[in-house]
């Protein structure tokens, strides 16, 4: 017996494909921005400021350009009438403080590694060589490293013109808080740091600008190649239709490579000088400096609640580093908190107020999660702490406030409306394959017996907001663009099919997924489609990758693309098969008449039949393409369970993580393989956070983190196996039921662990440690203790 | 400028270089051979390793005048893409989705083949320690250590049929 002929193949959807990216990835066979070398290209080097803050009296390039094989030596005041300024999108309030933005400084620098001139020649060591000929006379002002004291009476100023370090207060309110807190039997007020981090993508940046006439073409590794073009016509007055930009394969992003940066910007600007090709590739000590950073808060939180746990409110007041200036989303990015620091949790009030804080460092953007980490961070540290302070579990405390399955869609009290979601189903499974009560049992034991090794389980019960964005929404928080995405689908003549996407993907795996939900939905096979991106020229419009949004808002775009593509091959179907299109099926790739045993003819066929035009129905185009855009009407909500098992040594405050377990809902999956992915690397960077990460600087503002030798991003040997598995709550936002993975190992993780390690050290009467937990700081934390068990303390056994 | 004579990826090439040009530099800008990465400045990434007379060594960490005379192999010279013909690493890290944005990729491809010829059935912790100095951004390393562990038993799995075939000729051949 032969299987019945009907069945078509196994749905792509869902299944775990190996990556279309991977051929040309493992065999070097790559095409990154730095790779590409037209003919006459010339090489940039910038100097760049070894001053936190300075007047710049004069610049001397004199013998700069009398060296071999420099060709050019521009300073700022050369390009002051026409570099324009970068721009920043999100005006958050009316009365935001936005100062002026120069690519490279004129007058004043204020962060080190601020440009100040650049040398062009024909190869890169020529023009490094060149940068110690230039001379520049700086007058020294004062940092303003410190945001608190930034903020203070008279303190130093950043931009003197401004008259004041404090860019914007916004504010959020909802239910009488005051109340709620005034009258709580508990009420816990923490202050949390999220220090400053370096995205730290593996490839560094670059840039290549070819002049073709009064054209450009612009290479860069960038997220958003849309946006930048967009972006670089309005600073540089160039029209849009004239500039075309790449991004070509691109080494990882995280949030780094969604801006606009100065280099961008002057590329173009030296190209069109020169005429000729111009590239500028940054040193990883370069781009320490000048690759905008991430987070860097300060959070000071009170919650009231009942005896029982139960929340009453949640106040948060939070001071954001902005750095020297504000970049493309800089003030945006600390908001985005705003929605997300009531986590999964139900409350009657909550308040947020953030102010954006100038300093004399490098400007903060959006770095994986943008503010989302942040803000779970706080909740989720704070209800481990109510935890603690009513002596329950911390499991036990969250299921008394949190969300319950019965209660979607559920508008919560920072205005979201969360569409899905079951906390309960993520947790039960989490708490299972972590074995919580065993490892309970055996933190028990280890503290009788006062181990020097103590363990400590860390919880966390997060969600985000993914999907970015419905543009409406976009619109109420003045950000300066729409948040769809848009996808186009060409059949070929031969049937083979051409997907274009807006998204931009830098390692993520679109050119695989996508070809998964073409194949499904037009029932072909996957090698028969080709995913394009990255190339303004291929992909005339789109918004790019970040914010998790790409499958949740550019697959449906795609989805939406696919369905108009059979609509129409189907009306050439009917035509073709001489019946009436409403008697047409459509299964597998296969148009056939109901009812009718007969072979159909496929969309591949129809493809072909459209291409040669003999025969088609009287006001039909010959083609079979088609576009579409798609504006979510809410964002998505992904949640999870993570738990983290911490050993951490009382004696040395070294801590090494036993286990790991990530719960994670995620919604529908396209390819389980690659959300798997996404979650291990988001668990890395979250856990690098809160174990190794710190951009630091001095008091005089100058960044000591600057090559990865001081900014520890974890080896392989530093990080632990992780467990993963999921739970399944589709969103009901989107027709493909899912919700996004981009971030969600990177927002749950950092409390995990800080949870788990605080956790260890209760008995010593430890609150909080802060990140990075360094063991020096453990360390401290363990000596500093005033619990029964801590040396600080009178009444411990010791 | 010092001339050097360098086998590289099987073909010879003879140039007269800087003293001071690094390696991956020699590769990337005067050869053309850019598979090869640069991911930093002070060898802590690992992204630029390659094999140096069959030894792992990173190419931002060497000059081209301490090529001279050898023997160097890159990613490009593991395996011919859409042959398939790659190296059993190469086809784990597919498998195994060990690479993301694939930055990392040719440093790590390179350095776990030479962890292989040292400890050819490496645990995972061995595995870790091993890979400590290449640096990935996107995998958490999960995979990576998955996927040493694959081409690990397919090397060894190939060897042993290697070995047996010979074994079966010089039986064939004593009959």
């Amino acid at each position: 017996m032969s299987a019945p002929a009907t069945e078509g193949p196994a749905p792509e959807i869902g299944s775990p494909r190996r990556r279309s990216e991977d051929a040309r990835l493992v065999t070097g066979r790559t095409r990154w921005t730095d790779n590409l070398q037209p003919a006459g290209t010339l090489h940039v080097a910038y100097l760049r400021s070894p001053y936190a803050h300075a007047a710049i009296a004069r610049v001397d390039a004199g013998r700069a350009r009398d060296r071999p094989g420099v060709v050019a030596v521009f300073t700022g005041a050369d390009l002051a009438a026409e570099q324009g300024g970068l721009p920043c999108a999100w005006p958050v309030t009316e009365d935001m403080k936005h100062p002026d933005h120069p690519p490279m400084a004129v007058t004043e620098v204020r962060y080190v590694g601020e440009p100040v001139a650049c040398v062009v020649a024909r190869d890169r060591y020529a023009a490094v060589d060149a940068l110690e000929d230039v001379d520049v006379d700086y007058t020294a002002l004062p940092a303003v490293v410190d945001m608190e004291e930034a903020l203070a009476e008279g303190a130093d100023l950043v931009h003197a013109g401004l008259g004041t370090n404090r860019s914007y207060t916004w504010v959020y309110k909802n239910g009488d808080l005051d109340a709620a807190i005034r009258d709580a039997p508990v009420v816990l007020e923490r202050r949390y740091v999220q220090q400053r981090l370096i995205p730290t993508a593996m490839e560094p940046r670059a840039v290549l600008c070819v002049p073709e006439g009064d054209d450009f073409t612009l290479y860069s590794a960038t997220q958003i190649p849309h946006i930048l073009r967009l972006m670089l016509a309005t600073v540089t007055e160039i029209p849009e239709h004239r500039i075309r930009v790449v991004a070509p394969d691109v080494g990882g992003g995280f949030g780094s490579k969604l801006q606009v940066y100065g280099e961008e910007v002057l590329a173009l600007l030296l190209a069109r000088r020169l005429g000729h090709p111009v590239k500028w590739t940054e040193s990883r000590s370069e781009g320490n400096m000048t690759v905008h950073h991430g987070r860097d808060q300060i959070q000071r939180l009170t919650l009231g609640a009942d005896r029982d746990g139960r929340i009453r409110g949640l106040k948060v007041d939070l001071l954001a580093d902005m750095g020297a200036y504000l970049m493309l989303v800089t003030p945006g990015v600390p908001l985005l908190g705003a929605f997300m620091f009531n986590g999964i949790y139900k409350m009657d009030a909550y308040s947020f107020t953030c102010s954006g804080v100038f300093t004399t460092k490098t400007p903060t953007d959006a770095y994986r999660g943008a503010g989302r980490p942040e803000a779970t961070f706080g909740i989720e540290r704070l209800m481990d702490e109510l935890a603690a302070e009513l002596g329950l579990d911390p499991i036990e405390v969250r299921r008394r406030n949190w969300i319950t399955r019965d209660e979607f869609p559920y508008e919560t009290v920072s205005g979201l409306t969360y569409d899905s979601g079951d906390y309960e189903a993520a947790t039960d499974k989490a708490l299972e394959l972590f074995g919580y009560d065993a490892l309970r049992a055996e933190q028990a034991e280890r503290r009788g017996r006062r181990d020097p090794v103590q363990l400590g389980l860390g919880v966390s019960t997060f969600t985000e907001m993914c999907g970015l964005a419905p543009s409406r929404v976009l619109g109420s928080l003045a950000y300066g663009a729409g948040g769809w995405e848009y996808a186009s689908v060409r059949m070929l003549p031969s049937g083979k099919v051409e997907v274009v996407t807006g998204a931009s993907a830098h390692g993520q795996g679109h050119e695989t997924a996508w070809a998964q939900i073409a194949a499904d939905r037009l029932g072909v096979p996957f090698d028969d489609v080709k995913v394009l991106h990255g190339d303004t020229a291929v992909a005339h419009k789109g918004m790019d990758t970040y914010g998790s949004r790409s499958l949740a808002v550019g697959g449906m775009a795609l989805y939406s693309a696919c369905d108009k593509v059979v609509d129409k091959a189907r009306t050439i179907a009917a035509h073709l098969l001489e019946a009436a299109e409403q008697d047409l099926e459509f299964a597998g790739g296969r148009f056939s008449v109901r009812g009718v045993r007969d072979e159909g003819t496929t969309i591949q066929e129809v493809a072909q039949a459209t291409f040669t035009a003999h025969d088609l129905p009287d006001g039909i185009e010959p083609t079979l393409d088609s576009d579409a855009t798609f504006d979510p009407d809410n964002f998505s909500f992904p949640h999870g369970t993570h738990l983290c098992a911490a050993e951490v040594d009382t004696e040395t405050g070294m801590v090494r993580l036993r286990s790991y377990v990530a719960v994670d809902d995620v919604g529908k999956v396209v390819n389980p393989m690659i959300v798997e992915g996404q979650v291990h690397g988001g668990l890395a960077q979250g856990i690098a956070q809160a174990l190794y990460e710190e951009a630091v600087y001095d008091a005089e503002g100058n960044l000591t983190t600057t090559t990865m030798a001081d900014y520890l991003v974890p080896s392989a040997a530093d990080l632990p196996e992780f467990t993963t598995d999921r739970t399944e709550t589709p969103a009901t936002s989107n027709a493909l039921g899912v919700k996004g993975v981009g971030e969600a190992g990177t927002i749950a993780s950092t409390p995990a662990v800080v949870n788990a390690i605080v956790d260890a050290l209760r008995p010593f009467g430890v609150k909080d440690v802060p990140m990075p937990c360094t063991p020096e700081r453990v360390w401290r934390a363990v000596r500093d203790g005033t619990g029964p068990d801590g040396p600080g303390s009178t009444g411990g056994a010791r | 400028m010092p001339p050097i004579r360098v086998e590289i990826d099987g073909t010879a090439y003879e140039d007269d270089v800087e003293p001071r040009l690094l390696l991956v530099h020699y590769l990337r800008d005067r050869l053309g051979k850019v598979g090869t990465p640069i991911g930093c400045d002070t060898s802590n990434c690992g992204a630029c390793t390659v094999l140096l007379d069959g030894l792992s060594a990173k190419s931002c960490a060497v000059l081209a005048v301490q090529a001279d005379g050898r023997d160097v192999t890159t990613i490009e010279g593991l395996g011919v893409p859409g042959t398939g013909r790659e190296h059993p690493m190469q086809r784990a890290f597919h498998e195994e989705h060990a690479l993301q944005c694939g930055y990392c990729t040719p440093g790590m491809i390179m350095a776990a083949i030479d962890l292989l010829r040292e400890n050819a059935d490496p645990s995972a912790d061995e595995i870790r320690q091993g890979l400590e100095g290449n640096l990935c951004r996107c995998t958490g390393y999960q995979n990576i250590v998955r996927a040493v562990r694959r081409a690990s038993a397919d090397m060894r799995q190939g060897a042993a049929q290697a070995q047996d075939a010979v074994q079966g000729r010089e039986r064939g051949a004593a009959s």
